[in-house]
C-alpha cells in the first residue's frame, strides 16, 4: 500500500437517490502485469481511484497507459493469460471483488457494474438481432417471459432515442449506423439499471457530430439514473463537458487527479500540461502542432524514478532516482510530481 | 430470397445436362464388349446380339443414345439392365440402405467431431487437446479400407461385439461401426475446424460483451460463441452429406451393405453402362440439391449474408 491520499469530496447518500451511501466503487493500489513470451509487462502499477453515485470520473491517458486494462480488471473480463492481477483491491460497496467467487462476480456484471465498449460493430454479436441482445438481459438475468422482455427491450431502445424502436428491434447490428449501434450498446448495458457504468472510449469510432450526441445522451442518462460513471478516453475535448473529476494515467499509474475546472486551469503535472498544450488551437493555425516529445515507456522496462522523466521538460536529477508518490496538494487534488506545488503556484 | 432460389434452381438445369452428358460419354468411351461373357463359355448368338443392339440402340451414335436416354429419364424411367431388370428398382432397393448408412455416419461425425472440437477449442494445449490432435491426424492419414478392415477385425472377429458384416435388415446397432468408418475422416476434419473456429472466436469482442453482460458461462459459450463458430462446420457437414449420399464403395464393400456404392461398382465391372449412368445421375442431382441447401443454411446462420 502506498500512502495515497485522494479527494474526500462528494458526500454520497445525500442525494436522496435511495442508494446505499459510502464509496460505490474503489480501485485500490491495483497492479496488473502481462506475462508474454518476450517478458513481463507491468501494465498497471498501483492505480487508485474511486467513483461515487451520481458522479462522472474521466480516466484520461494515451494508448497503453493502462486505462482500459483497469476497466477490464474491474469488470473481470481481463484476458488471463496473459493478464494477471498481482496486487491491490477492487471494492464494490466496500467488498473486494477480486476475492469473490466467479458466480458472485458474474451477478455484479450488468446489474452492479456495466460496461460499454469502443467498437460497437465488433462488440455486438453479428448473428443476433439488436433487440434479442437487449431482451436477453431481461430474459436471462431477470427471468422474464419472451413477450415481456421484448416489451422492456423496446422501451430501452426508445430511451436511448433510437427512432422507431419497435421497428428496429428485429434488425441486426450491421443494419444499424455507427451512432445507432452505440445507442443500442448503451441500451443493452443499462438494461439492468447498473449503479456504475464504465464507458471505454464510447465515441472514438464515431463521427464528430455523432460523438456529441452520444456524449449528451450518456450524460443525460447518468444524471437521470444517478449512476457513477467512469469515462475512459484520450480525448480532452470529450472530457470537459461531462466529467466531474479527471484522473490522468501514464505508464500504468495515476499521475494527476483533480476536478475538471482545476485540471484545465492549473495542471499539477507536467504530463497533463503537455496534453493540454498539444490540443490544436485555432489561433495558432498554420503553425506546427505542439506535441510531447518522445514515446511512452516500454512497459517491460519502465525507467527508474518518475516514469515520465525521459520526456519531461522539467526533469531534475531527483526525477531519475525517486518515484514521486501521488500526494494530495489541495482540496480534491492529487499529483504524482516532485514539483507539483511549484507547477500550481506558477504564473 | 425467392428470386435467389429460383435462379439457383434454374442454374441446376445446364449443370445437370452438362454432368450427365459427360458421364454418359465417359461410360460410352470405356473400351470393352458388353456381350463378352454374357452367354457362358461360348460367344453370344448373332440373333441375340442383333436383338439387344436394336433394343438398347447400341448402333446409334452417342448423341442419339444420350437424347433417347434423357427422354426416358424425364418420364422418370431410368431404363433396364441387359438382363431386363428395371434400374428404377435397383436404385429403389439400394438407395435407402445408403441413406441409412449416411445418416448414421453424419450423426457420428457431427456428434463426436463437434464435441471434441468445442472442448479442445475452449481449453487448448491440455491433455484432451493433444489427444484429439494426434487421433484426428491418424484418422485423416489412414485410408478408409485400413480403418474399415481393422475395426471389422477388432470388433467383429477378435472381440465379437458385433457381427462382422451388416445383415439385410440394416439394424441401427449394426451400422455403428460402418458409420464410424465411413465418417471417420470427416469427423477428424470437423473436430479440427470446430476447434480452430471456437479458439478464434473465444477472444472475440462480442464474447467479451456477453461476459460483461453477466450471462452464465454456459450461455456465453452455448449461444454466443457456438452460433458464430458453427458456420464453417456447417459448410463442411453439408458438402460431406452430399458425398455420403453418393454411397461408399469401399465401406459398403467391406461390410457387405447392399447400397448404391456397391451397385455402381458391380455395374462398372459388368459393363452395365445404363445402370452406371442412372445411378450417377441420381447422385449428381442429390449433390447439387445438397449444395443448395447448404447455401441456404448460411443465411440462416449468418444474417450478414444476403441473397440477391
Amino acid at each position: 500500500m502506498s500512502d495515497i491520499l485522494v479527494s474526500e469530496q462528494s458526500a454520497p447518500g445525500a442525494d436522496g437517490s435511495g442508494r446505499p451511501s459510502g464509496r460505490l466503487l474503489e480501485v485500490d493500489d491495483l497492479r496488473v502485469e502481462f506475462r508474454t513470451r518476450d517478458g513481463v509487462a507491468k501494465v498497471i502499477n498501483g492505480v487508485t481511484y474511486h467513483v461515487d453515485a451520481g458522479e462522472t470520473l474521466a480516466v484520461l491517458g494515451e494508448s497503453g497507459s493502462g486505462k482500459s486494462v483497469t476497466a477490464q480488471t474491474i469488470m473481470g473480463i481481463l484476458d488471463t493469460p496473459p493478464g494477471f492481477v498481482t496486487g491491490g483491491q477492487v471494492r464494490f460497496h466496500g467488498r473486494d471483488m477480486l476475492k469473490m467467487s466467479a458466480e458472485e462476480r458474474r451477478r455484479i456484471r450488468g446489474e452492479g457494474i456495466a460496461m460499454i465498449f469502443q467498437d460497437s460493430l465488433s462488440a455486438l454479436n453479428p448473428v443476433f438481432t439488436v433487440g434479442f441482445q437487449v431482451a436477453e438481459q431481461f430474459r436471462i438475468r431477470r427471468g422474464m417471459s419472451r413477450a415481456d422482455a421484448k416489451k422492456r427491450a423496446i422501451e430501452m431502445l426508445d430511451q436511448v432515442k433510437i427512432p422507431n424502436a419497435k421497428g428496429r428491434y428485429g434488425n441486426y447490428p450491421h443494419q444499424f449506423s455507427g451512432g445507432m449501434r452505440q445507442r443500442a450498446m448503451i441500451a443493452m448495458s443499462l438494461a439492468l439499471d447498473p449503479e456504475v457504468l464504465i464507458a471505454d472510449e464510447p465515441t472514438t469510432a464515431l463521427d464528430v457530430t455523432v460523438q456529441a450526441q452520444i456524449m449528451d445522451l450518456l450524460g443525460e442518462l447518468q444524471r437521470e439514473r444517478r449512476m457513477g460513471m467512469i469515462l475512459i478516453t484520450h480525448d480532452l475535448g470529450v472530457v470537459a463537458d461531462v466529467a466531474d473529476r479527471i484522473a490522468v494515467m501514464y505508464a500504468g499509474r495515476i499521475v494527476e487527479e483533480a476536478d475538471v475546472y482545476d485540471l484545465y486551469a492549473k495542471p499539477a503535472h507536467p504530463y497533463t500540461l503537455g496534453l493540454l498544450d498539444s490540443i490544436p488551437r485555432m489561433d495558432e493555425k498554420g503553425q506546427e502542432l505542439r506535441t510531447i516529445k518522445g514515446l511512452p515507456p516500454n512497459l517491460m522496462n519502465i525507467p527508474p524514478g518518475c516514469p515520465f522523466n525521459p520526456r519531461c521538460p522539467m526533469a531534475q536529477p531527483v526525477c531519475r532516482e525517486k518515484v514521486p508518490p501521488l500526494l494530495q496538494i489541495g482540496r480534491g487534488r492529487a499529483s504524482a510530481c516532485h514539483f507539483a506545488e511549484e507547477l500550481v503556484s506558477r504564473d | 430470397m425467392g428470386r435467389y432460389l429460383l435462379r439457383r434452381l434454374l442454374q441446376l438445369v445446364p449443370v445437370f445436362i452438362g454432368t450427365t452428358f459427360m458421364i454418359y460419354a465417359l461410360v460410352w468411351a470405356v473400351p470393352g464388349d458388353p456381350f463378352a461373357g454374357k452367354c457362358g463359355e461360348r460367344r453370344c448368338p448373332d440373333q441375340y446380339i442383333a436383338f439387344m443392339t436394336d433394343k438398347y440402340h447400341l448402333d446409334q451414335n452417342i448423341f442419339v443414345q444420350y437424347a433417347t436416354y434423357m427422354q426416358n429419364l424425364l418420364k422418370g424411367d431410368f431404363g433396364q439392365t441387359f438382363s431386363g431388370r428395371s434400374i428404377n428398382d435397383i436404385i429403389a432397393t439400394a438407395y435407402p440402405n445408403t441413406l441409412k448408412l449416411a445418416v448414421v455416419a453424419l450423426l457420428i461425425e457431427a456428434g463426436i467431431g463437434l464435441t471434441a472440437g468445442v472442448l479442445t477449442g475452449l481449453r487448448r494445449n491440455g491433455f484432451l487437446d493433444n489427444l484429439v490432435l494426434v487421433s484426428t491426424l491418424f484418422l485423416i492419414a489412414l485410408p478408409v479400407f485400413v480403418v474399415g478392415f481393422v475395426l471389422q477385425w477388432l470388433f467383429g472377429v477378435q472381440w465379437q461385439l458385433v457381427k462382422p458384416t451388416v445383415s439385410s435388415e440394416m439394424r441401427f446397432s449394426e451400422l455403428i461401426i460402418p458409420g464410424f468408418v465411413l465418417g471417420s475422416a470427416s469427423m477428424a476434419y470437423i473436430a479440427r475446424v470446430a476447434r480452430t473456429s471456437i479458439a478464434e472466436n473465444r477472444r472475440a469482442d462480442y464474447v467479451r460483451t456477453a461476459i460483461a453482460k453477466g450471462l452464465p458461462m454456459r450461455r456465453v459459450v452455448g449461444v454466443h460463441l457456438l452460433r458464430n463458430s458453427l458456420i464453417p462446420v456447417v459448410t463442411l457437414l453439408g458438402t460431406d452429406l452430399g458425398a455420403l449420399m453418393g454411397g461408399a464403395i469401399v465401406t459398403e464393400g467391406i461390410f457387405q451393405i447392399n447400397g448404391i456404392g456397391r451397385q455402381v461398382y458391380r455395374s462398372i465391372v459388368t459393363k452395365e453402362s445404363a445402370t452406371v449412368v442412372s445411378i450417377v445421375v441420381v447422385l449428381v442431382l442429390v449433390y447439387l440439391l445438397m449444395n443448395l441447401v447448404v447455401d441456404l443454411l448460411y443465411a440462416a446462420l449468418d444474417p450478414r449474408i444476403r441473397y440477391e
